[in-house]
């Protein structure tokens, strides 16, 4: 085999794996990403029913209903509008009304979202960046900065 | 007082940093025998400065001085000793600290031990190791000083965030941080041999090591914080693809891939080029990663209070870190001559091939990692990208290269025979084949993932198996010699396969703990059972109970195993008296490698309540996998012949001068049993 050959064949899968990784990552990117949204975003964008999205606000006070094996319910709101939002599993420890959350799931009607995952925080003074920014929009945000 | 005296010995470690960034290298490029020979001992007095530092720190912690700020934000006086060592580090300003602090010991360990380096070389090596210290030092006192007073001080501190008082906290940061932090002298390294404009077989020989350090201690770090993330979040994963998390897995890929590559450079001279490169991406992966997790600036589940202020500061550092080093590169790498011609089927060709596979993968984390960041930053659109991303793309990037591990470790160096090879595999691959068929036979079609993945796993187990067992090469010289044979290999061959086989046993862990774990969610009320998996769980009733500094509900349950008694079961769920903050500790019971898992709910007024309880087989093989590879790479380290200049101390002092003290012993490695 000659050092041209070689060479080839060295650059050839090189490239050979760099377009299966692009092609992964693209293809990937295409349908396994994730939007976040907030109440108002759900309610005036119109978003299409079953597609997996990430809803994130505070849990309305005195929202939160329980219900047989652990089922529950509650609304998300970021001060101008509401979903309500339900649930199958247990709540995380920090999880409470009037604090942030954000919940993952699919849309199953208007303001109405059916969620499997419910993100916990390891700290309760850390509120998600993303629904800091929610609450700021619609100016109902206390904490500092 | 002790607070000021810390505070006083930083800024003191910045000062040396400063002059130790500037006339040890002035002394390497103008061959100064008297500037360069500053580098020792000022690296080991900078240690020695910001161990004070730390130990200042540490002592305000267990005196429980609340006149320090920091003490007051994180510590707690009821607090139990541990924690209040451990609590230390548990904090931004004393993580950062520590990180530094493990930065400037390695800049000792390089000062004390590297005798047989070139001196050019160290000193170079040890300077740029003090442009990365200075930066940081000066990152601490200007943003994080961890001494601030507060006055007047406080009674009483706010406490420990409760997940963090857990052993967890005393060992993982550690480790995890002599691994991050452990690539900073591959790096410098790397960066001293373009300034030097040398780079020979030798360079990979004193790299290697360095690396291999790092790397043991990063996987140990990396397996430690998931078993403890496992435990003491009572979500039953074990790994989330969280920000947090993959800031520390791409260091651990491309250090992977730097370790192999290394070792191409080292035994035939090749890939030089890339080696370097690689050098550079992995710590600056580890700089990325500590930025990500500092500043805050991605959601993640494990963040804890974090800052946004800072996190500019550590960008710039990074900018300049990562683009000085890329562009010092990119103008300095025409210099390095390539060198070893080799065909595509040889040993040094699957290393290429584990390379590429394992830099496509650290590039698919990347992505998946900033790409919400860069898009977020772009039009404002909020993303998260999550596991079906990377179950997408590192998943099938990972399979090729797990098919190819037992072939490359077996193949010969230059020109590999891949029929001979596979020959001496084929009780492996047959083994592999068989319990692949024989699952999918049993599980049905459904399950072929599950199949083809528990096959992989053998595979890759079984192929290391049966390399050492062909370097015995029992049917020529006997049993007894055979043995013997074996025993006698070198570290870095016994190291090569107990490391693959630990990475057999995580796949077989992750496959089988994914695949056939069992989940129940329900209410229980006392009395009631419920099946797991082969398990059923009774629940016997609730009882209060004080710890040292919380109360506490725990559900006592009873586990049976066909009727039969198998053991008790006390998850619990705490409030910490200094935060109100309630926790979730789960239950765990092991059987074998086998785990039931059991985390409470929301307890309700009639003394139900609500459980999430997992059985998951074969789950503890996923860390056990992880330290079996880490022992690998401690036996490869032993290897005598990566000792530069092992034979004698008259032989080290002719060849360090000559920089060439890789000769003598580098046909050894060669002749490995492929060849036969």
């Amino acid at each position: 085999m000659t050092r041209k050959q070689r060479r080839l064949i060295t650059i050839g899968s090189v490239g050979a794996v760099l377009v299966l990784a692009v092609g992964l990552i693209l293809a990937a990117l295409n349908d396994q990403i994730v939007f976040f949204q907030g109440p108002t975003d759900i309610v005036e964008k119109d978003l299409p029913l079953g597609q997996r999205m990430r809803l994130g606000g505070l849990v309305e006070e005195g929202s939160l209903e329980r219900f047989e094996d652990s089922r529950v319910a509650f609304k998300v709101t970021d001060g101008a509008n509401t979903v309500a939002v339900t649930y199958q599993g247990i709540l995380p420890d920090l999880f409470r009304e009037g604090q942030g959350v954000i919940a993952e799931g699919e849309l199953i009607g208007a303001r109405a979202f059916n969620a499997d995952t419910i993100l916990a925080k390891h700290d309760e003074n850390y509120m998600p960046k993303e629904v800091a920014e929610t609450l700021k929009k619609q100016g109902v945000w206390k904490g500092n900065e | 007082m002790i607070a000021e005296l810390g505070h006083f010995a930083l800024i003191l470690a910045f000062v040396m940093a400063l002059v130790q960034s500037v006339l040890p290298m002035l002394g390497a490029v103008k061959r100064d025998a008297r500037l360069m020979a500053i580098a020792r001992p000022v690296s080991i007095h900078m240690f020695l400065m910001v161990g004070l530092s730390f130990a200042a720190l540490t002592y305000s912690y267990l005196v429980s001085d609340f006149s320090v700020a920091n003490v007051v934000q994180n510590s707690f006086s009821q607090k139990p000793l541990i924690y209040k060592i451990s609590g230390v580090w548990g904090n931004h300003e004393g993580s950062v600290l520590l990180w530094v602090l493990i930065l400037v010991f390695f800049g000792a360990l390089v000062g004390a031990f590297g005798s047989n380096l070139p001196a050019p070389l160290r000193a170079a090596t040890l300077a740029v190791q003090a442009w990365v210290v200075s930066g940081f030092l000066l990152f601490i006192l200007a943003t994080s000083n961890p001494f601030e007073r507060q006055l007047p001080a406080p009674i009483e501190g706010n406490g420990l965030n409760p997940i963090l008082q857990d052993i967890g906290l005393a060992i993982h940061p550690p480790l995890l941080y002599i691994g991050y932090v452990g690539f900073s002298i591959t790096f410098s390294f790397a960066v001293a041999a373009l300034i030097l404009g040398r780079l020979d077989a030798a360079w990979a020989r004193w790299v290697r090591p360095w690396t291999l350090l790092a790397w043991v201690f990063l996987t140990l770090g990396i397996s430690m914080g998931s078993y403890w993330a496992y435990y003491e979040l009572g979500w039953g994963g074990w790994w989330f693809w969280d920000p947090v998390e993959n800031a520390s897995l791409m260091p651990w890929l491309s250090g992977t891939a730097l370790l192999h590559s290394a070792l191409v450079m080292e035994k035939r001279d090749a890939l030089k080029v890339w080696t370097v490169l690689l050098a550079i991406i992995t710590f600056s992966l580890s700089m990325l990663g500590t930025f990500l997790v500092r500043s805050g600036v991605l959601t993640s589940v494990h963040a804890f209070a974090t800052d946004p202020q800072r996190g500019v500061f550590i960008l710039v550092l990074l900018c300049l870190f990562i683009g000085g080093s890329l562009s010092l590169f990119a103008w300095r790498a025409p210099l390095l001559k390539q060198g070893g011609i080799f065909a595509p089927i040889s040993r040094e060709g699957a290393l290429v091939f584990n390379n590429l596979f394992l830099t496509a993968a650290t590039a698919s984390v990347f992505v998946g990692t900033l790409y919400p960041l860069a898009l977020d930053a772009f039009d404002g659109t909020k993303i998260s990208v999550g596991a079906p991303f990377f179950n997408l793309t590192f998943g099938p990037l990972m399979v090729p290269l797990l098919l190819v591990i037992p072939f490359g470790q077996s193949m010969a160096w230059k020109r590999g025979d891949l029929l001979a090879v596979a020959q001496r595999l084929y009780a492996a691959m047959a083994l592999a084949l068989v319990l692949a068929l024989v699952m999918l036979w049993s599980w049905g079609a459904d399950n072929i993932l599950a199949a083809l993945g528990v096959g992989l796993a053998v595979w890759v187990m079984a192929g290391s198996v049966s390399e050492l067992w062909s370097r015995g090469k029992f049917s020529s010289v006997g049993p007894l010699k055979g043995i013997r044979r074996i025993v006698g290999l070198p570290g870095s061959a016994w190291g090569t396969a107990v490391a693959h086989f630990g990475v057999g046993v995580t796949v077989l862990g992750i496959v089988s703990a994914t695949a056939f774990q069992t989940e129940v969610v329900l209410t229980m009320k006392p009395g009631q059972s419920v099946d797991v998996g082969s398990y059923q769980v009774t629940f016997d009733g609730l009882s209060p109970a004080t710890g040292p500094n919380y109360i506490e509900d725990i559900g006592r349950f009873t586990v049976r195993k066909a009727g039969v008694v198998a053991g008790t079961m006390t998850p619990s769920k705490r409030v910490y008296e200094a935060s109100r903050m309630p926790t979730t500790e789960a239950g765990i019971m092991t059987s074998g490698v086998s785990q039931l898992y059991l985390a409470l709910g929301e307890i309700h007024q009639d003394g139900s309540l609500d459980i999430r309880a997992y059985f998951k087989p074969l789950v503890l093989l996923i860390w056990l996998g992880c330290v079996v590879m880490a022992i690998g790479g401690g036996l490869s380290i032993m290897d005598r012949r990566l000792r530069v200049g092992a034979p004698t101390p008259s032989r080290r002092r002719q060849t360090s001068s000559s920089g060439t003290a890789g000769t003598s012993t580098s046909g050894a490695g060669t002749s490995t049993g492929a060849g036969s």
